[in-house]
């Protein structure tokens, strides 16, 4: 069990763009670090443990936390590298969590980031695959998504055109952050034009590749004070991986007493029951998913408890999920704006972190008090924060 | 695009190759050797659940116990998901352009009760459809070295008929 309460005091990041040949990984991190620790009103010297993640292959460095141990600020503290792969930004933060609520740390770095212009973003994803039964036909996310996508409009009648609205909603949004990575005002027949990837998805339902990093500074209630802006409490995580095959998820769907998705309608299950979530569309002031593709914004919706099984395109077409809708979901323009990989969950953290603490600029949520975080990796893997502006009662897993 | 900057330096990792050797573990070769010999698939069956998985694993992971018996499978079976790729894409297996647009799918193959992924021999998403019938096309006998490979791919069945 968890012995003390952890917030977010600190926020960093660097501009997501699709390539940065000015700074190397290590100066890269230190950008989002320095930032991080300016924010927080603290140096180096006050951070007792780090966490950092990025995806294994991407960069073709492998032990980044020692790597970059100049630009991440551990020289001579205690470090440790997570990778989960989609996941391993939203895996940083719990892993920081972690360190905190346990009480052997006050005050813990996370960094988490990524820079794909140095390596292929598709060949590097299928490396993490199964060589024997995965990397012969695998091409990559876009295909492994895909696959999801055909399924999903089979089984619900959702259509192309559905999905669209999930991408032009996101742009939209990231029209109004200067630190998104496509600042793109896009149409649905922008969207509907655009050519195939991999039928049934299009160039404008995915995510771009990015260069990018993020740094958080997660504190204990017994020092949250020291900082200059309120807290951002983290109320609860949860995390449920599958299998790693690629056509596993489909299989659980059967065998892992799931519906649809199963590891993020368990994470779900519990992370809604510890925070007493019944209805997360009026709960929520807001929501930062990690949605690679514009049809997760429907799936994952239903999944999510935000609307019922089919139910994704008209909740998004109503606009409930837009900036100044019910439950604003991806005020900074989400993952379908920046994919920056590793550090793309933290992203999900960090912005509902800055809207918490009502810092959030043009694209701020009046009064945002709840908000949900999400991480998406692998397949079909599901990590998932609770962070509030209200002090938990007590400790809490 | 960025206009390229002759005053940032990038270096590639060039030509040099770091080959691996994976081991397919006892159960997986038994699969591998099986299509490579036979043209026969096989699965491994559960004690616990019953379940019957292609390709064979050694655990089963939501009863989390470790399998024996070994029960053949058919080489026909339905789709269960698919996609046809479009976008051009270096095969880190090779280092070479993958052919596109191909199709691959999660295909259920009966007598199994889990997916493999395979190729389907239609690039037409019109022609074709979740639950289509499919078989298994091998390569031809003195081509099969002991890799998924070894299935060419997946014809689709005419449904008409
Ligand atoms: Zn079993």
């Amino acid at each position: 069990m968890a012995k003390k309460r952890v917030a977010v005091t600190g926020v960093g990041m660097t501009k997501q763009r699709s390539s940065r040949p000015d700074v190397t990984g290590i100066e890269l991190i230190n950008e989002a670090v320095r930032a991080a620790l300016d924010d927080a009103g603290i140096t180096r010297k006050d951070v007792d443990a780090i966490v950092i993640g990025n995806m294994d292959h991407f960069e073709g460095i492998n032990y980044v936390d020692t790597w970059s141990v100049d630009g991440n600020g551990a020289l001579m503290k205690p470090i440790m590298k997570v990778c989960t792969g989609g996941t391993t930004g939203t895996t940083v933060a719990m892993a920081a969590y972690y360190h905190v609520a346990s009480g052997l740390f006050d005050k813990v770095l996370a960094i988490a980031w990524e820079k794909n212009s140095e390596s292929d973003t598709t060949g590097a994803i299928i490396t993490a695959f199964d060589p024997f039964w995965d990397r012969p036909c695998f091409a990559g996310a876009v295909a492994g998504l895909a696959l999801e996508a055909t399924q999903y409009m089979a089984e619900t009648g959702a259509t192309e055109e559905d999905a669209a609205y999930v991408a032009v909603r996101d742009r939209k949004h990231a029209l109004l952050n200067p630190y998104a990575h496509l600042h793109i005002n896009l149409t649905i027949e922008m969207v509907m034009e655009s050519p195939y990837l991999s039928w049934p998805v299009k160039m404008g339902d995915m995510c771009p590749r990015t260069d990018g990093a993020c740094a958080l500074i997660f504190a204990s209630e017994d020092v949250v004070d020291e900082f200059p802006h309120r807290p951002a409490w983290i109320l609860a995580v949860a995390d449920r991986h599958l299998w790693a095959y690629t056509s596993d998820p489909y299989v659980n769907q059967k065998m892992v007493g799931g519906t649809w998705f199963p590891a993020m309608e368990k994470a779900t299950e519990e992370i809604y029951s510890k925070v007493g979530i019944t209805d997360p569309l009026n709960q929520f002031d807001l929501a930062e998913l990690y949605l690679p593709y514009s049809f997760a914004g429907l799936r994952y919706m239903e999944s999510l408890g935000f609307c019922d099984r089919g139910g994704g395109p008209e909740l998004v077409r109503s606009g409930a999920t837009d900036l100044g809708g019910k439950c604003p979901v991806n005020p900074s323009g989400g993952v379908l704006s920046s994919n920056a990989i590793g550090a793309t969950g933290l992203l999900r953290v960090a912005e509902c972190a800055l809207q918490l603490q009502g810092r959030a600029g043009e694209r701020q949520v009046p009064n945002a008090r709840l908000a949900l975080a999400t991480g998406f990796g692998g397949c079909f893997w599901s990590d998932e924060l609770i962070l509030g502006v209200d002090k938990p009662e007590k400790p809490r897993g | 695009m960025a206009e390229k900057r002759k005053d940032l330096i990038k270096i590639s990792s060039g030509e040099a190759e770091q080959p691996f050797r994976w081991s397919a573990g006892a159960d997986g070769s038994k699969f591998l050797t099986e299509i490579r010999d036979h043209k026969r698939f096989m699965g491994i069956k559960c004690p616990k659940c019953g379940k019957v998985y292609v390709p064979i694993r050694r655990v089963c992971g939501p009863c989390y116990v470790e399998m024996e018996e070994l029960v053949p499978v058919s080489d026909e079976g339905s789709i269960v998901t698919y996609t046809v790729v479009q976008f051009g894409f270096v095969d880190p297996s090779t280092g070479k352009q993958k052919p596109v647009p191909y199709c691959y799918a999660v295909i259920h193959l009966d007598g199994s009760d889990s997916y493999i992924l395979h190729f389907v021999d239609e690039t037409d998403p019109e022609k074709l459809k979740i639950g289509a019938r499919v078989k298994a096309v091998f390569e031809d006998d003195d081509k099969r070295t002991g890799s998924l490979l070894d299935i060419k791919h997946f014809a689709l069945l005419d449904q008409t008929g």
